[in-house]
Order: C-alpha cells, then structure tokens, then sequence
C-alpha cells in the first residue's frame, strides 16, 4: 500500500501524543510498516502540539508536509485551521468543535477568529466535526476526549474495530479501561 | 519480536542489549529520554549528572576502570564538556565509550543550530549517524566495538527528528560483557604534554586504521538505481533523499567521520551530477570536495539553514515549486509556549518587570518570563550565564555611572550546573549584584528530572539534598534571604530591598514546580464581574487560566491552581477563592 499520513494537532495537555502512540500501534498489529514524529520540550507548556504518523508497505520520512497528510485529527478548533494546509486536496480533516484560548488571545492582544468550522467547511470537502468535550463530560471525565477522537478516526478509517480496543486496553491506565472504552465506542457509533 | 520505539528509548535499548555498564547524563532536549528509558535496566548505573562536563569526566573515568560507558547530552551540553572531550581522545577508551549528541536541526529546543559532526573531526574521534530507531539500537553496540577495538571515544550523532520519531525495531537480549580489569597507565592516561606528544602519534594513526573500517564498514553502502542523478546521505537525511527519489543510485553515509574515500570515490566517478544531503553544515560535502572530487553538489542547492524533509529535498534538487494546499484569509493567532497556571516564576517576573530592572536570564521555563506579557528578560545566552553575564554588565554600567540594577535569574538544576562558579566570581571580585535563585525543587523545563536539590536519584535512590542556602552562606555571601513566590508583597519588598543594597545578595525563591504530583492543587479563584474595572493588572501575569473578555477578566476554574498572584495584584479585591 502507499504511503498514508495522519496528523494530530492540538494544544500540551490535550493527550495527543498518547493518542498518536495508540493509533501508531493499531497500525503496527496490522502489520503496517509505521514512523511516527513529535517534538518534546518547550512546545509542552501549552503550546501548540503536533504529531504525525505515517503508514504504508515501507515508510522512508517520518514527517509529512504541505499538502501531503490524508487525516487530519485537530482536537482544537484554532489548531485545525493553523494545520489546514497540509491536508491532501481529498484529505479528510475531523474536527473537534473546541476552543482553548491561546495567551495572546487570553491577554486580548489578538481575537480568536470567529466561524472556524464555517470557514474550514468552506474551503475543504472532506469534514467532520465532533464535540468530543460534551460527550466526554457526559461519560464524566474530559481527559477521555483523546479517546474519543480516536474513536470518530477509527470509523472513518478501514481497521477491524477490535484492534482498537486491544490497543486501548492495553496502552490506558487499569482503572480507566471502562471509561475509555465507552468512550470509544460512543465516537466510533456516531 | 519489533517494537515502535523513539530513536532515544532505541538507544537505551541498545546500551541494554550491548552489555552496557555506566550512563550519565545531563538532561537537555531532544537528548533527555535516553537516560531516562535506560534507567528502567537495573543492570545499568546511570545518574543524571550536575552538569555534561561531569557527566563525560564519570563516564571517562568508569571507561577507564573497564566499563562500556555512554553519556548523552543536547549539542551545546557537549559544549560544555568539550575539554575532556579533547583530552579523551588523545587518552582512549579502555572500556567501550560511547557518546551520544542530540544536535537539533530547526531549533525546536535550543539557542543555536551547530552541527557536532565538527566535533568528531575536531577531537579526532569517528562519528556514527544512524537514520532511523533501528540503526539508533544497533550503533550504540557498534560504536562500543568500534571504540574498544580502535582504543577511542565514539561520537554517535542524532538530530530532533531521530530522536524523537518512532520506528520499528527488532529487540535482542542482553549480551553481559565482562568489566575489564584496571591496569594503571601513566602514558596512556595522564595527559602531560610528554605523553601527549606520543599519544598525538596514536591518534594520527588511529583516525588512518578508521578509515580503513569506514570504506568496509556494512552500513557505509551503495544502493543501485537509475536516473540523472545520484545521492549521498546521513542521517535521517537519508530517509528524506529516499522518500524524494526512492529509485536514485544513493550512497548511505553510517559514519561520516572518517568517510571511506575509496568507496565515494568509486560512487562519484559513476555518475555526472550528486547531490549530498545533509542537514546544517556541508560536513560530508566539504570532505569530499577536498578530496578534489568536484562533481558534488550540497548546500548550492539544499538549504544549510534549518531542518529538511522529504519535499525540501525534492523540490531544492529538481528546482520546482509543488504546493498545491488549502488556504485560508484568516489572522491565525499564535500558540507560543508560556508559564504554567500556578507557575512560581510569574509572580518573580511580575515584580522584576515592575521596577524595570535590567535582568540577565538563563535557560529553564523561566526563559519564557522573556515573552509578552511579562517581558521580564533582557539576555538568555547559556547555562549559568545570568550569573556571570550580570555581573559582567554591573562592571561596564558602573564605569559610565549609569544607575540601573542588574538582577540575574537563575534555576535550581542550572545553579547546580553552571551558576555556583559564576557566584564565586561575584564574590571574590566585590560585585555587588543582586542573583535569584528560582528553586522549584526540579528540573522543570525537560521534563521533571531529579537534581542535586530533589533528594533522589535516577535510580530512584534516596540522596542528600544540596542546601542552597547553607550552600552560599557558605561562600561568604552575607546577605541570604529566602522568599515565598506567592506572598507577592514579600517578593516585592525583599527583591527591591536587595537590589537597592550597595552589597551582593542572593534570594532563594522557595515555591516548587506547580507540576509537581506532590504538589496539588491549592484552591480555585473566580472574578467578582460587579467589581472587576477591566485595569488588565491580572491579565498582565500571563497567566493561561485567566482571559481578558467583554472588558473583563474571567478565570477558567479548571486550569487555575490557586497561586492567589492575581487576587494579590487586584487593585478592587475582585478576585476571591471561588464560593468564599
């Protein structure tokens, strides 16, 4: 198969590089040659995150570019439009309908641009938005946000549904299992 | 059985796999996590070092008495520990020595772009660079053969994106090595200039039997292909060039110092046009060149400046744009990086920017007290320079009778590395400065790692905690005075206190990290909107859980830690802990 990319975008805190730990290692037991790339360091203290993941028969880079990713998972609704060109041209962006106020936003030096998702739908075909934080809130923890946006991933990606949750159970921590398959599941039923 | 590792965990796997007996280190990033998953091998003692200079000097010293060493360090650790980096060289390795630089192309995390390929050249000593997290695990037992077979140091070279992305990797069990026994040896280990004259004529011809090794080493190899052009690449370069141009002839460089001459020589006189491609400085390409080779294109034509990747390769050598993408007429604010809510540098910074002070910083979390809207720095060059480079401006301001104070910032774990020399310039030389010791109980900035102040080790082991205090009382400093970072009245009145003082003085700030697990939560404040007068006074701590909206502060109740900073910097008491 072609080399495919997915790229996670998103704010330090948000989980995202479990997440893209998770998704890499459902690739890997599906027998997917995979490299997945992050940056560690300053970009933690509530900086903007980013982390791709590539798949395919034989993956050379371990990075993607302009115009080159074929999912885009934002788990923030500003991330998301920073991150929209490097989408694929029938690439497909799944979006989390959420806002975390970035510091020249907080101090109003700048304004958070309205109509995000409007303006995203505009300019791409191919979207998707959730609101992984209500439905998070309704299962009673929003840290398993992540977990749900790998859930509305794995829907939309062609992988039999049970290594998913193989790889949860095992990559989350014990007592958080049930919660986060619920969670899973709740996105993947959408 | 594979597994997806980072190049960092592949290479403490591969210390593990190797017999590997000792590492040391100082965290730094994209280096940190090498030391960090070897730990988890309880057959190897590791520590975390106060600085890279000692972390180098155990590990030598631990080569010296028979032990497969490796230490790891950010490339400007190996700054740092470029002294004993010379003299190891000329001394050798008894044991196999294995050093890691994490360089960092594109300045994810660091001050400047150097490439320690030089390095190895410079000291004399070969430099291995693998291309992915496989290569990463090999090397390192590689390089310990290597360096015990040819009586050397081995520089084993990552970048960021080796470092940090994650690959498929065969894993092996360990092959215990024994320790060789110590044998004294005064030629050989201490460096007079008698013995160094000799071991200089060992080392000349050491670097001629490694280029030997070079031109057969395995993973110096050709790749056949067709096409225009051919490539030469390292490092994870290399999977860039493959991915551009997966059917060009392609010559993988593993070790790049020293080239294996015959074997470029033979690739290039094959074909018209080559390009190498390697990331910052043209090491290879320079090599080659001198060896009169003038077919070779590099960084005419790939960019020296910053990371590359598949499509800057593709595009840099066929000379054509290809970026169709989406765009959007959008002002896209910026995400940078800041202070943490309940972070104990906010209110120091609050105050130094209040009374205009002029303020030499260093590198931590608190370098971002430099940035909007604390604006609180006015130099950050290297570990420990707060210190030094303060006292340095104290004399210069003096001499023109300018008025304006220094106050120099420094963290616990960069005190402990580089600071308390710089201290001791102060007060042996008479300065009359004032230096804040932020001690936040931790490394903070790389992660969370143990130093000489948290009372543990990398082993987990209890240790004795350094005093800071007892510490510089200790120097003769007379004026010591400790400060709690959230009483901000305090704050402000010993660091004005101190500063306006004709005498040196240091002030430990107490406050530990707010990330810290033993560290919870303290309470959750909100703002009274009747009371609020929209004066920005709190939005000017840059605090991430308090946003300025509708003319009004609000504070989001998940992120807010409790600091009281803000309720302390209200002019009308707006700011209360929340239900009270």
């Amino acid at each position: 198969m072609a080399v495919k990319s997915i790229l996670l975008c998103g704010v330090g805190g948000q989980g995202i590089l479990l997440a893209s730990d998770i998704i890499s290692d459902v690739l890997m037991v599906n027998n997917f040659d995979v490299k997945k790339s992050e940056v560690h360091g300053m970009s933690q203290r509530g900086g903007a995150v980013v982390s791709t993941v590539r798949f395919g028969d034989k993956v050379y880079s371990p990075i993607t570019g302009i115009g080159d990713v074929d999912y885009i998972l934002a788990f923030e609704r500003l991330e998301a439009l920073r991150n929209l060109d490097k989408l694929k041209k029938d690439g497909i962006i799944l979006v989390n309908d959420y806002r975390i106020n970035p510091l020249p936003v907080a101090t109003a030096v700048m304004e958070y641009p309205d109509n995000i998702l409007e303006t995203i739908k505009k300019t791409v075909p191919n979207v998707v938005t959730i609101n992984a934080f209500d439905m998070a809130k309704g299962l009673g923890n929003i840290k398993v946000m992540n977990t749900i946006m790998i859930g509305r991933l794995a829907k939309t990606i062609d992988l039999p549904k049970e290594i998913w949750l193989q790889v949860i159970k095992r990559r989350v921590p014990a007592k958080a299992i049930d919660i986060n398959i619920k969670a899973f599941e709740k996105a993947y039923n959408l | 059985m594979k597994e997806l590792l980072s190049g960092n965990e592949a290479i403490a796997r591969g210390a593990y796999e190797a017999g590997l007996h000792v590492a040391t280190a100082y965290p730094g990033t994209p280096s940190t996590e090498i030391l960090e998953n070897i730990s988890k091998y309880k057959e190897i003692y590791c520590e975390w070092s106060t600085n890279e200079k000692v972390a180098l000097e155990v590990a030598g010293g631990a080569s010296f008495a028979g032990a497969r060493v490796l230490t790891a360090m950010k490339h400007v650790g190996l700054n740092v520990a470029a002294d004993p980096l010379f003299s190891l060289s000329y001394i050798g390795a008894t044991g196999g020595f294995v050093i890691v630089s994490a360089d960092d192309p594109g300045m994810h995390s660091s001050q400047n772009e150097q490439d320690n390929r030089q390095y190895g050249r410079s000291a004399k000593i070969p430099v291995l660079e693998p291309s992915d997290s496989q290569e990463a695990k090999d090397f390192v037992g590689i390089a310990l053969d290597i360096s015990e077979k040819y009586d050397t140091p081995v520089l084993l070279r990552i970048t960021t994106r080796l470092a940090h992305s994650k690959s498929r990797v065969k894993l092996k069990d360990r092959v215990e090595v024994p320790l060789k026994e110590y044998v004294k040896d005064f030629k050989k280990r201490v460096i007079l200039p008698a013995n160094a004259r000799v071991r200089h004529v060992d080392v000349e011809k050491r670097l001629r039997d490694l280029k030997e090794f070079s031109e057969h080493f395995e993973f110096n190899r050709i790749e056949e292909g067709t096409g225009d052009f051919a490539l030469i690449a390292s490092g994870v370069s290399y999977q860039y060039a493959k991915e551009s141009f997966p059917d060009a002839p392609i010559l993988k460089i593993s070790m790049s110092y020293p080239l294996p001459e015959n074997m470029i020589r033979e690739f290039t006189s094959k074909y018209k046009k080559i390009y190498v491609v390697e990331e910052n400085d043209p090491f290879i390409e320079n090599q080659i060149k001198a060896m009169g080779i003038d077919n070779i294109h590099g960084k005419d034509t790939i960019p020296q400046i910053g990371e590359l990747n598949q499509y800057i390769v593709k595009k840099s050598i066929l000379n054509e744009e290809n970026d169709e993408h989406f765009s959007v007429d959008t002002n896209i604010p910026p995400r940078p990086p800041a202070l943490c809510p309940g972070c104990p540098h906010t209110s120091i910074f609050h105050t130094l920017h209040k009374y205009k002070y002029i303020v030499t910083g260093d590198i931590g979390c608190y370098t971002l007290g430099a940035l909007p809207p604390l604006n609180a720095m006015d130099t950050c060059v290297d570990m420990g320079a707060s210190i030094t480079n303060g006292f340095g401006m104290e004399i210069a301001l003096s001499k023109q009778n300018d008025e304006r104070k220094v106050v120099s910032v420094i963290g616990d774990s960069t005190f402990f590395h580089s600071g308390i020399t710089g201290l001791i310039d102060m007060i042996y030389n008479n300065a009359k400065g004032t230096v804040i010791i932020l001690d936040n109980r931790i490394t903070a900035m790389t992660g969370h790692q143990d130093n000489p102040g948290t009372g543990k080790t990398l082993m987990g082991d209890d240790a004795p905690i350094i005093d800071i205090e007892a510490l510089v009382k200790s120097m003769g400093i007379k004026h010591v005075y400790k400060i709690d970072n959230y009483n901000l009245k305090e704050t402000e009145e010993v660091i004005k206190r101190e500063v306006e003082r004709d005498e040196l003085s240091v002030i430990i700030a107490t406050r530990p990290c707010a990330l810290l697990k033993s560290n919870p939560k303290i309470a959750t404040y909100e703002v009274a909107p009747d009371k609020c007068i929209g004066c920005k006074l709190c939005i000017g701590l840059g605090c991430p859980a308090i946003s300025f909206v509708d003319n009004k502060s609000i504070i989001e109740p998940t992120l807010c830690f409790g600091c009281s900073v803000c309720a302390q910097v209200c002019p009308t008491n707006a700011i209360t802990i929340k239900g009270e």
